[in-house]
């Protein structure tokens, strides 16, 4: 149990301390050359998707989906993200630092989007609403990624924290659809509903507490069962104070 | 020496029973508390009184608001208010107002029936220190009345009445709609994509109203929303990019994780869930508004204990 708090304590500490490091953002540039881009970007997926994603992004059986069609969108997101490469095909890709400089994503991005598929949307979360995009959070997202969005699990799956997930990711993932997440159309979160969600998203890294002690915000269960135990230690003084010891 | 120590709490009996008694005068020194004479403390008393009266007002208060559906901060104020002023007065009850008695039974003969009855008398005549019986019994009264509605009121909330599940809104025709009421359109839902939806113009909180549309590579299905496991809503939806290498597309339940294959009728095939989510059939008109062409397969909401399996 004490271990378990202290890996507790010890991975909120580390979550706030890469949360608040992970605040800047870098934006798609338009590249100087497409084509020229493109090219290098082939050059790249040959030597570091092509294992699994196969030649001109066909797929491998077992190994990797085709990314045909899977667009620009999902290229930025993987990479940008370090999901992609990953060691073990079956293995779930996970958040970490991007294998690649920024420039080479940009040249795998114009290679895979080379071949059709969403574009990377712009999500200007500085025009969002935080109110709305609270709704339409709880109402489409809340139930894999939690309602302060840090995560969890669905059954064959985890549920990533969005804590360090930029405004252009939080639109990439909702257009592409990653791993298990279902995908939403501009039908369901157009780009203003999708810009109130990234503000939303930006307001749950730093909540403002009205309750005051924020524990982490893992959740109501769990900050409930903090609760039971300092309860639990009052109601032990408590009785301590109005119990009288009979001398012997 | 083995000692069987009884504290006495006379306080209930010995509010019932007001014929006044003499007692022994035992409590040679004042510090030991199971041999605590009291004096007569009206105040205290009124304390103790006023402490049980709030107590019963707060949780008459609870009650009230719950009923007036207001806010969870105000519920937690008056019921947990509540609560520790009924802890208050039975602290200062114990300390200041109810007697303090013992009595050694000795221990070969397990009962003894005379030990008993002295004992007992004891917890009848122990009450030369209350006065104010009838306040006190009064005020017990109102905390206790209080608590009780603070108590029963909450069930009415544990759920449908058992009547309610077996209805729902959908009927042939019936236009899906989603949660700001425009019409849902198949082409609003991508492939790995979904939707909650609601029947137009029926209560959307009901029960039987809410299903979640998801768009397979097999087309679009409906379920209904409410798990059949203990009714939470099934708001987890996965659909794998590359099914080869993680699983399938499911809809997934928050509460308990229980897991149902939209692929095949919506059977459950993970977690504590055994019976289907009921289906809704449902056909794109031509201008792509989405209705139901009849009802729920099944009647919605949980199986308790595996008696209902369909």
């Amino acid at each position: 149990m004490r271990r378990a708090l202290l890996v507790l304590a010890a991975a909120c500490g580390l979550m706030a301390t890469v949360s608040a490091a992970a605040g800047g953002q870098q934006s798609a540039k338009p590249a100087a050359n497409p084509a020229a881009l493109a090219n290098r970007g082939r050059t790249l997926f040959a030597q570091g998707c092509a294992s699994c994603h196969g030649t001109d992004l066909r797929g491998r059986k077992g190994l990797g989906p085709s990314l045909r069609g899977a667009g620009a969108a999902a290229a930025d997101f993987y990479l940008s993200t370090g999901r992609m490469p990953i060691d073990n095909p079956t293995d779930e890709p996970e958040r970490t630092d991007p294998a690649y400089p920024r420039a080479d994503i940009d040249a795998l991005v114009a290679y895979v989007g080379s071949f059709g598929g969403p574009a990377i949307p712009r999500v200007d979360a500085a025009r969002g609403d935080v109110g709305r995009g609270r709704e339409q959070f709880t109402e489409r997202c809340a139930g894999c990624h939690q309602v302060l969005a840090r995560g969890g699990i669905v059954t064959g799956g985890s549920v990533p924290a969005l804590d360090k997930s930029t405004a252009t990711q939080i639109g990439e993932a909702v257009r592409v659809g990653p791993y298990l997440m279902p995908k939403f159309s501009a039908a369901q979160l157009d780009p203003h509903r999708l810009a109130d969600l990234a503000a939303y998203v930006n307001y749950a890294k730093h909540p403002d507490d009205r309750g005051g002690w924020a524990i982490c915000h893992i959740g109501p269960i769990p900050e409930g069962m903090v609760a039971w135990l300092l309860a639990g230690l009052v109601l032990l003084g408590v009785a301590r104070l109005i119990g009288e010891r009979a001398p012997r | 020496m083995i000692e069987r120590l009884a504290f006495l709490a006379g306080a209930a009996r010995g509010l019932l029973n007001p014929e006044p008694a003499e007692r022994e005068p035992d409590a040679d020194d004042g510090v030991d508390p199971r041999r605590r004479d009291l004096p007569r403390d009206p105040r205290a008393e009124l304390i103790v009184a006023l402490l049980l009266i709030g107590a019963g007002l707060a949780g008459a208060g609870f009650a009230v608001a719950l009923a007036l559906d207001a806010d969870t901060q105000v519920l937690g104020g008056l019921l947990g208010g509540a609560l520790a002023l009924m802890s208050a007065a039975l602290i200062l009850a114990g300390k200041r107002v109810v007697p303090q008695e013992v009595e050694v039974e000795e221990r070969v003969p397990m009962v003894d029936r005379e030990a008993e009855r002295a004992v007992a008398d004891d917890v009848t005549r122990a009450r030369d220190g209350v006065s104010r019986r009838k306040l006190l019994a009064g005020a017990a009264g109102v905390a206790g009345v209080g608590l009780a509605a603070a108590a029963a009121l909450p069930a009415a909330s544990l759920g449908p009445g058992a009547g309610t599940l077996e209805r729902s809104p959908w009927r042939r025709g019936i236009r899906l709609v989603t949660s700001d009421g425009k019409p849902l359109k198949a082409t609003d839902i991508p492939l790995g994509g979904f939707d909650t939806a609601y029947p137009e113009g029926a209560d959307p909180r009901e029960l039987g109203s809410p299903v979640v549309v998801v768009h397979i590579a097999e087309g679009l299905r409906a379920f209904s929303k409410i798990c059949t496991h203990a009714g939470c809503a099934v708001s987890l939806f996965r659909y794998p990019v590359s099914e080869e290498t993680s699983s399938g597309p499911a809809l997934v339940c928050p509460c308990h994780y229980s897991t149902f294959d939209v692929r095949h009728g919506g059977e459950p095939i993970f977690g504590p869930a055994v019976r289907a989510l009921p289906t809704l059939p449902i056909a794109a008109a031509d201008n792509g508004e989405l209705r139901a062409t009849g009802g729920l397969s099944a009647s919605v909401g949980p199986s308790w204990w595996r008696v209902r399996r369909t």
